[in-house]
């Protein structure tokens, strides 16, 4: 239903072993709250991300539950401890069901 | 318990003291703002000579708080940038009968590094001074054949924010002279002239006085070297033109329209008072 929704990701190439990185996300989507009204006084139904979370090798690192209060195009940035080399995994998934994905390799020296 | 409370109160006043001072030396020392590490600013420099009143030009950058400023150091913090990316994806769509797009005759949008510190510019087959926006929309309407683009609309908007992101770091250098010459006198007259009930002109804040407060808001010398700017206010990309309106409304008095040859030659003239800052578009202010 939203248009133009767009993941955008920023992980480290490398990194030691044992280092913790910080990851940055920022995906652009609407976030219509459901409170507003259009021109004619209609409610705009809601439609927002709900959910978004981000995963190392398969393990979860972050699972966010997203309400209507959060703005348009949420940016989350948060740090991850890297074991070894591997891949992390971002998810998002929309009120309609859809899922926005993107993923990252990162190497450990 | 209230003890601890008033401790906790000052601690805070404290940090707020701190936190200011630190800012105020930030506007003191030399400019600083390089965007992902690479994009060099410059953020002071010089006035041009045909400005009498004022040394030393400086971008609103300076005047923001550091956090905001942080953001606009980071291409990926920056919001401005999404719209940028739209732009991007817009550039090699078709429109018009024969499925012109931007990419047919400009490869792509760094093909047109240098365009936004040139504009506004004199159009010899036109016969007229012409705004970037004015020069996106001749392509769109005579080569492509498209119904034109709203003026200051988000597409139109986004696209200059493209094609201002491609000239980062380039000097503003828009013309004075020769025929745009009758044009930046009337925006010079427009900038000097008190507008509305509040009889204000645009040089009582931005030349007068820049670096004062205007109750709660900290004026900056109106430079627009940073258009299309993201401001955190309306959380979108604004169009030069919709910040002039904006800014005579505030007088209290009937503006000019967006793309009206009164703010063509407006933006003109504020332009070449920013002649020797960079190009920053798309910016971060409040």
């Amino acid at each position: 239903m939203a248009e133009n929704v767009t993941p955008r990701v920023r992980v480290p190439k490398e990194a030691a072993a044992g280092e913790v990185i910080t990851i940055k996300t920022l995906i652009s989507h609407p976030m219509e709250s459901g409170q507003r009204k259009d021109k004619e006084g209609n409610l705009i139904p809601r439609s927002i991300i709900n959910r978004f979370t981000c995963a190392f090798n398969g393990e979860t690192v972050i699972d966010v539950a997203m309400e209507p209060a959060i703005s348009t195009n949420p940016y989350f940035e948060f740090q991850a401890k890297v074991p070894q080399s591997g891949t992390f995994t971002f998810t998002w998934i929309d009120d309609d069901g859809s899922t926005y994905e993107d993923s990252k390799d990162i190497a450990v020296a | 318990m209230r003890q601890t409370l008033r401790t906790g109160a000052a601690r805070v006043m404290l940090g707020l003291a701190g936190s200011a001072a630190l800012a105020t030396g930030a506007i003191a020392q030399e400019a600083n703002l390089v965007i992902d590490g690479e994009i060099e600013i410059v953020t002071r420099a010089p006035a041009p000579d045909h400005m009498e009143n004022v040394s030393e030009i400086v971008s609103g950058w300076e005047y923001r708080s550091p956090e905001t400023q942080a953001v606009q150091m980071d291409d990926f913090e920056n919001p401005g940038m999404i719209g940028v990316d739209n732009a991007r994806a817009d550039f090699s769509a078709a429109m018009g009968p024969d499925g012109q797009s931007c990419a047919a005759c400009h490869d792509n949008p760094e093909s047109l590094e240098g365009a936004r510190a040139v504009y506004p510019k004199w159009d010899e087959t036109k016969g007229e001074v012409q705004t970037l926006e004015m020069q996106v929309n001749e392509c769109v309407t005579e080569r492509a054949g498209a119904e034109a683009w709203n003026y200051t609309g988000t597409r139109m908007t986004e696209m200059i924010a493209l094609i201002s992101s491609v000239s980062r770091g380039l000097p503003v250098n828009v013309a004075i002279d020769g025929p745009a010459q009758p044009t930046w006198e009337q925006g010079k007259e427009i900038y000097y002239t008190r507008y509305g009930q509040l009889e204000l002109a645009c040089a009582n804040c931005h030349e007068d006085n820049y670096d004062n407060m205007i109750r709660a808001d900290h004026l900056s010398q109106g430079q627009i070297n940073g258009f299309p700017t993201y401001r955190l206010k309306n959380g979108k990309l604004n169009a030069v033109h919709n910040r002039f309106k904006g800014c005579v409304r505030d007088t209290r008095a009937q503006t000019f329209a967006p793309g009206s040859p009164e703010f063509v030659a407006l933006e003109l003239y504020v332009a070449s008072r920013g002649n020797g800052l960079s190009v920053e578009g798309p910016s971060v202010r409040n």
